[in-house]
């Protein structure tokens, strides 16, 4: 009792520090713009119930929610029947071990045909679902719709880049004699001693048309004019991946390091090169790491403001950004409190899927 | 100790036969890491259908030696020879070779099943055969219950035999095994090393094996090489070892010995040697092969099993008077820690026939122990 208690008090203080602010911001998103202070109405002043009945979805209608939650809706049933639903059809249908050729074609069959069912289904689902979501889908702004659409895009691809730049990494750091390990995890820790602003201000230094980059490149006659990188899509993406890197190395590295040397040993005894080594072996085995290391640098950079509004253009359109201007310079808090809360739901898949992942890998080092 | 060979028609013995050409060799191999002289000058000859025990301390340069053959290490000189081939430059992969690793390195995201087919998925076997090869394996190490879990699902006595089956299930013409029962509680090593000699004898393969334990050596090899720095101290049969050691380390190595020191003294005739251990005591006689020169400084060693105990004096070759210092006992034997001299402690080892209470030497007895002289060894090194 006197446990629970304990525990039950941080807790508590954790969900009253989410569920207030939460709170707040969703009854500004359901109230309407007006010039007074605060920016909104109705407020408490007018009593509670008169609040309650002023309150209506119109900003959320304004901004495309709808098709938000569509998609949104979409995307999870697609997870859902393939994530779930197809491999538990599949393993109910298919017999474990294959003996000879026609179980083998037998089974192919089967689980092509539970996949095109899969398919059907959603196809089906939605088919059904739009025409009556029609009203629901229109948009009367697409700005908003679209900057969902580009923070998914810029999201992915940057995560993509971490990915191709921060595997390397992790697998040198994890090869490297026992002795040097500490110094390259050091080395990877060390941006973070100074502040996330000042290394983001530091890459308009690099990259501006007056910068050290187009200097260099200047310098050696490589290009015969200063190329624009900075203010592009481009200068965003070599922000993303160059804050995120270290939360892409980590989990990957403490997969790989928790790796037994022997099992490439192994392999390679077994008939395989270096190459099919790596793919049968240490790319499975570091997949936890990989699945870890992709949902920390992708759930932050879908909401990401700074790194765009600093060295992003004005086509490069995050919603971490189109908050940041609804809030201030438009000054309409209830649009933005809407596009926040939009925002948070779409959060909340990946952060479901990696913490599954996390509990997978778990259970499995049990 | 050792299970006999069971081969009633003949001997088990091509180190024997000049005719036989090894499947190993070991030809003046040298590797070094740096400064440091893993394995020096080594030349060795490993039959084929032996079980080869390398037997060491740690740090001796048995697991160098083994990963040489496996191809994880190259030599820095001197050249390896598989069925008359150099395979120096072969890679691990292209090696008819096979391991079984001390960690058994089982891969943890991969089936029992998919385990053992990994290196037959590698090969040209066609896919169909590779299933019955994969059944072959599972019922040879008893596993066929367990092909569907994961390593982690099974226990350490099983985890042993997935990687036996692994490394046996490409048929190599050579299998090294590396500690293979070093994980295991000394129950099931001992169940496990009698079924490792049966594998060994149903497939007909080649089997290397590192071990620092030498109990295991001994149980299963044909013939035990001991090693020390880097060389080779004796190559030979378990037996050969243990009752004719070559040298004191090896004497010391394997099981238990006595080892006295003394000169040879003057006017011995054939093989008879007399040892001048003391001023005052008579002089131990031995026999000896190759009797060393009058004068030399030798060991005597003598295992103390081979030293009766007795509290009358005997009539033997070598007596010796002393007194019970300690008594180590183990249920079936007793050792007995006997001073014969101030400083030289003899012991002799006694088979626990009757039940304790009917036995009468004790602490601080006076006693005598004796041997023939065939019993003990005269090593010069």
């Amino acid at each position: 009792m006197k446990r629970r208690l304990l525990i039950a008090l941080p807790y508590a203080w954790l969900l009253i520090f989410f569920l207030v602010p939460f709170g707040i911001v969703l009854k500004i998103s359901l109230s309407d713009i007006a010039l007074a202070i605060p920016p909104y109405v109705p407020t408490m002043k007018d009593g509670f119930w008169t609040m309650l009945s002023g309150l209506d979805l119109e900003n959320y209608a304004f901004i495309g929610a709808g098709a938000v939650v569509a998609a949104f809706a979409a995307v999870a049933l697609c997870v859902v029947m393939f994530n779930i639903v197809y491999p538990r059809v599949r393993r109910a249908l298919v017999p474990d071990t294959p003996n000879g050729f026609f179980d083998t074609a037998a089974a192919a069959l089967t689980a092509l045909a539970v996949a095109l069912v899969n398919v059907a289904v959603i196809v089906g689902v939605l088919a059904l679902l739009l025409p009556q979501l029609r009203a629901f889908v229109d948009i009367p702004d697409f700005l908003y719709f679209a900057a969902y659409l580009s923070s998914l895009k810029i999201a992915i691809i940057s995560t993509f880049f971490t990915l191709l730049i921060g595997y390397p990494i992790a697998y040198g750091m994890a090869r490297a004699p026992e002795h040097w390990r500490p110094t390259l995890l050091m080395l990877v820790i060390l941006p973070f001693w100074t502040s996330f602003l000042i290394r983001v201000y530091a890459w308009i230094g690099i990259l501006s048309t007056e910068g050290y980059l187009n200097q260099f490149l200047l310098g050696l006659g490589v290009i015969s004019e200063p190329l624009t990188i900075l203010n592009t899509n481009a200068a965003v993406y070599v922000g993303i991946v160059y804050t995120y890197l270290p939360f892409m190395v980590l989990p990957i590295y403490a997969a790989l390091e928790k790796m037994d040397d022997s099992l490439v040993e192994a392999a390679e005894d077994l008939g395989c090169t270096a190459l099919s080594a790596f793919w049968l072996i240490t790319a499975p085995l570091s997949k936890p790491g990989v699945i870890a290391g992709c949902f920390l640098v992708f759930i932050p950079t879908l909401g990401e403001f700074v790194i765009p509004s600093l060295l992003g253009g004005s086509d490069t359109v995050m919603i971490g950004k189109v908050l940041w201007e609804e809030f201030f310079n438009n000054r309409d808090w209830p649009v933005a409190s809407a596009v926040a809360v939009m925002l948070l739901l779409i959060l909340i898949v990946p952060i479901v899927l990696f913490q599954r992942n996390q509990q997978i890998e778990r259970e499995a080092d049990r | 100790m050792r299970m006999a060979q069971p081969r009633p028609d003949a001997v088990f013995a091509p180190w024997d036969d000049p005719s036989e050409t090894p499947l190993i060799q070991f030809k003046n191999v040298t590797k070094r890491f740096g400064d440091f002289t893993a394995i020096d000058d080594l030349t060795l000859d490993i039959y084929a259908r032996e079980f080869f025990a390398l037997l060491g301390p740690s740090g001796c340069g048995k697991t160098t030696l083994m990963r040489m053959l496996a191809g994880f290490e190259t030599p820095t000189e001197g050249t390896i020879l598989l069925d008359g081939v150099d395979i120096g430059p072969v890679p691990p992969n292209e090696r008819p070779v096979n391991m079984m690793f001390q960690s058994y390195a089982l891969f943890p995201h991969l089936t029992v099943w998919e385990n053992i087919a990994f290196g037959l998925k590698r090969s040209d076997m066609p896919k169909d055969q590779i299933g019955d090869r994969v059944e072959r394996m599972l019922k040879l190490t008893q596993l066929g219950k367990f092909a569907k879990r994961k390593p982690h699902q099974i226990s350490g006595g099983q985890r042993q035999r997935v990687a036996l089956a692994r490394s046996l299930a490409k048929a190599p013409k050579l299998l090294l095994l590396d500690e293979p029962l070093g994980a295991l509680d000394k129950k099931l090593r001992h169940e496990t090393q009698f079924e490792l000699m049966d594998i060994q004898e149903s497939t007909g393969t080649t089997f290397v094996i590192v071990t620092h334990d030498q109990e295991e050596a001994m149980t299963v090899a044909s013939r035990v090489a001991v090693m020390v720095d880097g060389n080779l101290a004796q190559v030979a049969t378990p037996d050969q070892i243990y009752e004719a050691p070559t040298s004191a380390y090896v004497a010391d190595f394997i099981g238990d010995v006595n080892l006295i020191e003394g000169a040879v003294e003057a006017g011995s005739t054939g093989t008879d040697v007399a040892i001048k251990w003391s001023a005052t005591e008579e002089p131990i006689k031995a026999t000896s092969d190759t009797p060393p020169p009058a004068a030399s400084t030798v060991q005597f060693a003598i295992r103390p099993e081979k030293v009766a105990i007795s509290s009358e004096k005997p009539d033997a070759a070598n007596v010796m008077e002393g007194k019970i210092l300690d008594i180590a006992y183990l249920g079936n034997i007793s050792t007995y820690h006997v001073e014969v001299a101030p400083g030289l402690i003899v012991k002799a080892q006694a088979t626990n026939t009757r039940r304790i209470s009917r036995r009468n030497l004790t602490w601080e007895d006076h006693v005598y122990l004796s041997w023939t002289d065939t019993a003990g060894v005269v090593l010069t090194e």
